[in-house]
């Protein structure tokens, strides 16, 4: 068998164990450094680029075109405005339709013209008009809503299943510590907020929360009736929960991240699929930081908020002094 | 015994799951064969397959302003419309500013009247006293002019007021004046061949709520005036479609819509009751008119107080849905009329469904090899698991794009693949456990059976909190967010099944086999040797790697951090691999 299953049988014992509870001030600097350049890069890049779903744009119609050719449509565009990654589709059997983000009147008109020459037409044959934003503030404010109230049950269901408030507070940091830090390196790499990222931020959090609950479980087992031990402390349990869950923790976050690893970069690079590149990229991260924050900043937040329970606490020192 | 109980107990669910399988396969053949639109292939989504582009126009009478937010209001009304047909990731938006303002719909395939009709109709229901009933005079030749659930009329044409005082309640024969008096006489419900709708109104018309109403019934068999609007669509909490049923309870086959009006609307029903009941017919009557039709005019049997109400009216199944689904989500704060209706092609196009679906198989391919790399033979299961996994899910996704107008998306193609991820982690954290199990000394079967069983719960509760996220946000978001949840709330069901149906039971009848128990190299529970490495026949293996003292060290710390379990666990491994030592 492989060192890596050497690496599970020696963290398993115990034989091998790395320090994540105790060492929880280097990883809450770590976290509280990440967190505001998270907050910070998004706003120097100048904020959140919204995508024409959210903002509405310009659209443009060309009428009665013999040849529908999307490539014409797209390098007309990219000469007036370099950067823009217009949707077109073709209406009826001969018009086209050619969405972007809002443009400027000069623009707009320039662009007709670069459409006209392109498909060989008259001007008068392109229109261009504004479009509303198709997710508008209506689906926004529903899907807010959803989030706050699956968060709190949520916490409520941990709070039953484990028997106490604080996994729930944990879990829950860790879960806003992950949002915060997959928005600010998507914002940081200045792509641009599209429906499906918000779907991709959606299932971080769905991912992060599951992810947390599966080392918990093992958290769980391991502290039962911990302050009768005579060997080892709270916190000692929960480093140990934590080390014998790593190999399931890397091996799962290599599964889940592989598949999203291949759309992002063979997708994305290679092949150059639009639409799959937002929600991957938000996937990628939130996998990465998901898995990171359950070991780093989830486990060692449970130990802090419990380990100075008397009855905790009363071990401990038991335990330390019979050593 | 115990391991046959288990194996029989594998043997069953193995067959569930093939039943499971086949039963969904044979569902959708069964409705193929029997010429409904179940099929094999999943319908696609917008992106992917282009669909139909609707644009409605405002209706704007005699040169009225469109107010701010009045469109944005109709597109969310719109919205909810269409998401309570089915998951089909509908784009709603406005074009054009000012007066110039459309609402554009695109829809996945190409809707029917019924879609149609649930997309434009304002949906303004309202409730007025019947204060004058007679049989249409001009009904169009071929017309179904029965089916009316109204009662019938007294053909009765005569001036049925005289008087110029003015009226003092909703039900007083004095709101018939002279011009009411002659539009009533004038009206012809006639219908035109191609709609079940009179056209005698003028798209768009708005009626003013505080006067009279001459109009006719949907066939247009019965006219009515009626008098000014006591109740209307605000005033309902909920509605739902249904069946109706006898007063012995049995259901009868005839559609309604159940209303239940909201408290203040539920005390104005009561007291609209309260004076329509002693009076004679057809007074005795209130109509229930969606956009100026009247929908039924039942006559009221008894004093309602308890705020819920019914309407009939010669409705099919879907037309009560539709009504329903209108009236739950209020009535457009305007009317409107198709402008346009055009075939739109996919905004992807099928090159990029097949480069994502061409990085999702490497992605799958990367999967495997890796679990190969981990698991060596229980990576066969993992695999396995994977496969039936997306076959259930596949079946699934063709039945529910058939039965709930569910459509599949770039973005839940990707969804789907990231899921792979998601269900690869029950196998992942079930064989670390029984690993865990083996380590503790128990041989393969008993580890199986007790890896699973802590194994179970981690998955029950983590799975909980996924489903918990997809049915919160389904229920309570619209548009892609509620499409995502759906995607997410299958996967994790299926995931269940799958670990449940398959993994576990399949992993149950291998611990049997020679070439796992031996936990041989290839076996992926090549862990006996590696397990005793603090204690037993591990220890020069140790010591090839790590330095005397540090070993020291640490095999003091293993001690102190043993568990009671893991010390008695470590006796008996360490007494097997002293046997093994041997082989």
């Amino acid at each position: 068998m492989s060192r890596f299953s050497d690496l599970g049988n020696a963290l398993y014992s115990g034989e091998r164990s790395i320090n994540f509870v105790g060492r929880r001030k280097i990883w809450y600097s770590i976290a509280s450094v990440v967190v505001l350049l998270a907050v910070v890069l998004p706003i120097l890049q100048g904020g959140f680029k919204f995508g024409i779903e959210f903002r509405g744009g310009s659209e443009f119609r060309v009428s009665s075109v013999a040849n529908q050719s999307q490539d014409i449509a797209k390098s007309a565009i990219k000469a007036v405005v370099p950067a823009e990654d217009p949707s077109i589709t073709v209406i009826g059997t001969n018009d086209l339709r050619i969405q972007t983000n809002q443009l400027t009147a000069t623009q707009s008109e320039a662009v007709r013209q670069q459409l006209a020459t392109g498909y060989h037409i008259n001007a008068s044959a392109v229109s261009s008009s504004f479009i509303g934003a198709s997710w508008g503030a209506d689906v926004t404010s529903k899907a807010l809503a959803g989030l706050l109230w699956f968060v709190l049950l949520a916490a409520i269901l941990m709070a039953v299943y484990f028997r106490t408030i604080k996994m729930s507070a944990a879990a829950i940091t860790a879960l806003i510590h992950d949002l915060v830090v997959t928005a600010g390196i998507y914002g940081a790499l200045g792509f641009e907020v599209t429906p499906a990222a918000v779907i991709g931020f959606l299932t971080i959090l769905g991912y992060s929360l599951y992810d947390t609950v599966v080392v918990f479980d093992k958290i769980r087992e391991n502290t039962f009736e911990v302050e009768h031990s005579a060997t080892a402390t709270f916190a000692e349990r929960v480093n140990l929960a934590i080390n014998q869950t790593l190999v399931r923790s890397i091996n799962t976050s290599i599964v889940a991240v592989l598949p999203v690893a291949a759309i992002l970069f063979i997708g994305a690079v290679f092949l150059g699929a639009g639409t799959l590149k937002d929600i991957a990229l938000s996937l990628f991260i939130g996998i990465i930081v998901g898995t990171y924050s359950t070991i780093f900043i989830a486990a060692p937040i449970y130990s802090h908020l419990r380990e100075g329970e008397p009855k905790y606490k009363s071990a401990a020192a038991k335990v330390l002094a019979a050593r | 015994m115990a391991k046959n109980n288990a194996l029989r107990g594998a043997r069953k669910r193995l067959t569930w799951l093939m039943i499971l399988i086949l039963g969904l396969a044979a569902l959708i053949e069964g409705y193929h064969l029997a010429g409904r639109n179940a099929s094999f292939t999943p319908q696609l989504a917008l992106d992917l397959q282009g669909g139909t582009s609707i644009i409605l126009q405002p209706n704007l009478v005699n040169g009225s302003k469109l107010q701010d937010g009045t469109l944005e209001q109709a597109v969310a009304i719109i919205r909810q419309r269409v998401d309570a047909t089915g998951v089909s990731e509908a784009q709603i938006t406005t074009q054009g500013t000012g007066d110039a303002a459309v609402i554009v719909v695109s829809i996945p395939g190409k809707p029917d009247d019924n879609t149609l009709k649930l997309i434009e109709a304002s949906a303004l229901l309202e409730f007025r006293p019947v204060l004058a009933e007679s049989a249409a005079t001009n009904t169009a030749v071929g017309g179904s002019g029965s089916a009316s659930a109204s009662p019938s009329p007294a053909p009765s044409s005569a001036p049925l007021a005289t008087s110029s005082a003015s009226p003092t309640n909703a039900s007083d024969l004095n709101w018939i004046d002279k011009a009411t008096q002659s539009k009533y006489d004038a009206l012809s419900c006639r219908k035109t061949a191609t709609s079940i709708v009179a056209d005698f109104r003028n798209p768009g018309q708005v009626d003013d709520p505080s006067k009279p109403l001459v109009t006719c019934n949907r066939d247009g068999s019965v006219k009515f005036v009626l008098g000014p609007v006591e109740l209307s669509g605000t005033d309902i909490a909920d509605a739902t479609a249904g069946t109706t049923s006898t007063s012995t309870g049995a259901s009868t086959n005839e559609w309604a819509v159940n209303l239940s009006f909201k408290t203040e609307g539920a005390a104005k029903f009561g007291k609209i009751t309260q004076r329509l009941y002693p009076l004679s017919s057809p007074r005795n009557q209130f109509a229930v008119t969606l956009d100026g039709y009247v929908i039924t005019a039942p006559q009221t049997n008894a004093v309602i107080t308890n705020g819920s109400a019914q309407i009939t009216g010669g409705f099919t199944s879907t037309d009560s849905k539709a009504l329903s689904n209108q009236l739950k989500y209020g009535s457009l704060p305007i009317g409107f009329t198709v402008q346009s209706q055009e075939n739109i092609s996919a905004t992807l196009g099928s090159a990029q469904l097949a480069n994502g679906l061409l990085a999702g198989a490497i992605g799958l391919l990367l999967v495997i090899i890796y679990s190969l790399f981990q698991y060596r033979g229980l990576a066969v299961i993992t695999i396995g698991s994977l496969a039936i996994a997306a076959v259930i899910t596949y079946l699934m996704i063709c039945v529910l794009s058939w039965r709930q107008g569910f459509r599949l998306s770039l973005s839940g193609v990707a969804g789907l693949i990231v899921a792979i991820g998601i269900t690869a982690d029950s196998f992942i954290v079930y064989f670390e456990r029984v690993r865990d199990e083996i380590r503790e000394g128990k041989p393969l079967s008993a580890a199986v059976q007790a890896g699973w069983k802590r194994a179970w719960r981690t998955i029950l509760v983590s799975d909980g909190v996924s489903l918990l996220a997809a049915v919160t946000l389904y229920v309570l978001t619209v548009g892609n967010v509620r499409g995502f949840a759906f995607t997410l709330g299958l996967t994790t069901v299926i995931d269940l099944a799958v670990v449940v149906l398959f993994t576990h039971p399949i992993l149950e009848v291998v611990s049997t086999w020679k070439f796992f128990q031996s936990g041989g190299r290839f076996s992926g529970f090549d862990l006996k040797a590696a397990s005793s490495g603090y204690i037993g026949r591990g220890h020069f293996k140790v010591a090839e790697t790590v330095s005397d003292a540090r070993l020291k060290k640490s095999s003091k710390e293993s001690a102190r951090r043993q568990t009671i379990a893991e010390r008695k666990a470590a006796a008996v491994s360490g007494s097997d691999s002293n046997k093994e030592g041997g082989n």
